[in-house]
């Protein structure tokens, strides 16, 4: 799976759980919670989305390590 | 026969729109089914029924903005020959009047079917009518004059024809502003395209007219209500760390959020503290049986809602989850029902993701009291003794010195203290 692959997918989960968010504004290395007003648990059904999509589980302690969406796709591609 | 109504889903709503029936005439309907949809300035609010039967007639069309109360449809509750039964109870959030029963009144004041057949047909809200008969009865009488009062008053049902109607929605005009030149004072298409050449009568976006409608809410709260406000540091250690290990031992589907304990904390404290959780009606409280946190939600693109989780005491805490992830994500996409954005008894809201430290919140009436969580810290915290680093939450009560005192007010806040050091009972 492509890094581009990974992040379309990423992408798709998160406009999921924030319908209202424009996917194609989103910077790269922008902080998702704080640029798309996400709290614990839209993270939380972010984190959930993918994992069913993609099979990867992110433990809570990790979430630090997603807290871009360049940041998540590196996170996933080295796991997937 | 059972009248449908347009709902009253909050105190700032005085007018809704009914957008869509979800049911055609002579669909049999069950109680709780959602049978229309009505737009207000929350949002799009699916509108379910609290009585079965079968539809009758519909007394509005789909895009039509009428006053709360206004009958929306007739429903069949049982053959012609047997009595109508009993309907909803008093609190039921779907708006059903029976006009069966004599002097029955499900929702409303005490009036007889006579009454409200007459009030129907001059198109009178009933609740707008000062009733001169026994308890505060509604007569026959005192609809006398009424009417033609009621046609020019805010609220009133709209008289319109079709096509200033559809001009009117095509032009995005509020149709309740206008005033009418036609017969009977009905609005005419050129008095809809009068007020299209000036532009201040223009239709504001919905998030404007969402922020209105709270503002409306919040100025009656802090003019009516007498608010008092404990505050508490509630040291939430055991709760993070029962969290923590709880959400690694479970698949990802399963894990929880620290909001989730909170609420449910929120909800037992409230078994023993009642007096919190209770509507102001009139000149007195009304204690709830049930209990009904309502969960403030923002909405990313603004604005505000609170749409209560049912029963917020009772199931399963993972139970819980599912449930108020389902409230929030149909929170944000506009697809709550009516139940739940009338049924709240009491309100909690939590800004401390946002990291402010502490919250002061306004009362949502009729609610008489409220719960505000801020961000969670490390603060500095004696334990056995010794200084230590503790993740400290500092948690508001604002309540209604008509309903409650500060006494009360501060056993609420330590029993939810206590509730929150014990998370695996929660």
């Amino acid at each position: 799976m492509t890094r581009d692959e990974i992040r379309s997918t990423l992408l798709g989960c998160l406009v999921a759980v924030a319908p209202e968010i424009d996917a194609e504004e989103i910077e790269d290395d922008a902080d998702l919670r704080e640029e798309l007003d996400l709290d614990s648990m839209d993270v939380l059904r972010w984190v959930q989305g993918i994992h069913k999509a993609l099979g990867v589980e992110i433990p809570e302690e990790d979430y630090g390590q997603i807290v871009s969406l360049e940041d998540a796709v590196s996170y996933v591609a080295a796991r997937v | 026969m059972a009248e449908f109504v347009m709902p009253s889903l909050g105190a700032d709503m005085s007018a809704g729109v009914l957008a869509k029936w979800r049911v055609a005439l002579g669909d049999r309907v069950a109680k709780g089914d959602i049978i229309a949809e009505v737009e207000t300035d929350k949002g799009l609010i699916e509108v379910e029924v609290f009585e079965a039967g079968v539809v009758e007639s519909f007394l509005v069309q789909e895009g039509e903005k009428v006053p709360v109360g206004t009958v929306l449809a007739e429903i069949q509750t049982a053959p012609a020959s047997a009595p109508a039964p009993v309907s909803a109870p008093v609190s039921a959030p779907g708006s059903i009047i029976s006009a069966g029963a004599s002097d029955l009144v499900l929702d409303g004041p005490l009036a007889s079917p006579a009454v409200r057949r007459r009030a129907h047909e001059l198109d009178v809200s009933l609740p707008s009518v000062r009733g001169t008969g026994e308890h505060g009865r509604i007569t026959l009488d005192d609809l006398v004059g009424v009417g033609q009062r009621a046609r020019s008053a805010p609220g009133a049902r709209v008289r319109i024809s079709p096509y200033a109607r559809r001009v009117a929605m095509e032009r995005g005009i509020d149709i309740s502003r206008l005033s009418g030149s036609g017969p009977g004072g009905a609005i005419q298409a050129s008095d809809v395209l009068s007020v299209t050449a000036h532009p201040a009568s223009a239709a504001v976006s919905p998030a404007e007219r969402m922020q209105r409608a709270i503002a409306a809410a919040m100025t009656r709260a802090n003019d009516e209500i007498p608010h008092y406000y404990v505050e508490q540091s509630i040291d939430m250690a055991n709760a993070i760390a029962w969290l923590r290990e709880t959400n690694a031992s479970v698949s990802v589907s399963e894990r929880l959020v620290s909001g989730v304990l909170v609420l449910r904390a929120v909800a037992l404290a409230l078994r023993k503290h009642k007096s919190l959780n209770a509507t102001w009606q009139g000149p007195e409280p009304v204690p709830s049986a049930e209990i009904h946190v309502g969960l403030a939600v923002s909405l990313r693109g603004g604005g505000l809602v609170a749409p209560a989780l049912r029963n917020t005491d009772q199931g399963s805490l993972g139970e819980l989850m599912v449930r108020m992830t389902d409230l929030v994500g149909r929170a944000r996409a506009g697809t709550l029902r009516s139940s739940e954005m009338t049924s709240a008894t009491i309100t909690l809201t939590s800004l401390g993701e946002r990291g402010v430290e502490s919250v002061t919140p306004i009362i949502f009436p009729p609610q008489v009291a409220i719960v505000g969580c801020g961000a969670t810290v490390e603060r500095p915290w004696v334990v056995e003794g010794k200084v230590v680093p503790r993740p400290i939450m500092r948690v508001t009560l604002g309540a209604d010195h008509r309903v409650s005192n500060g006494h009360q007010g501060s056993r609420f806040l330590t029993a939810l203290d206590r509730l929150l050091q014990e998370p695996e009972k929660l």
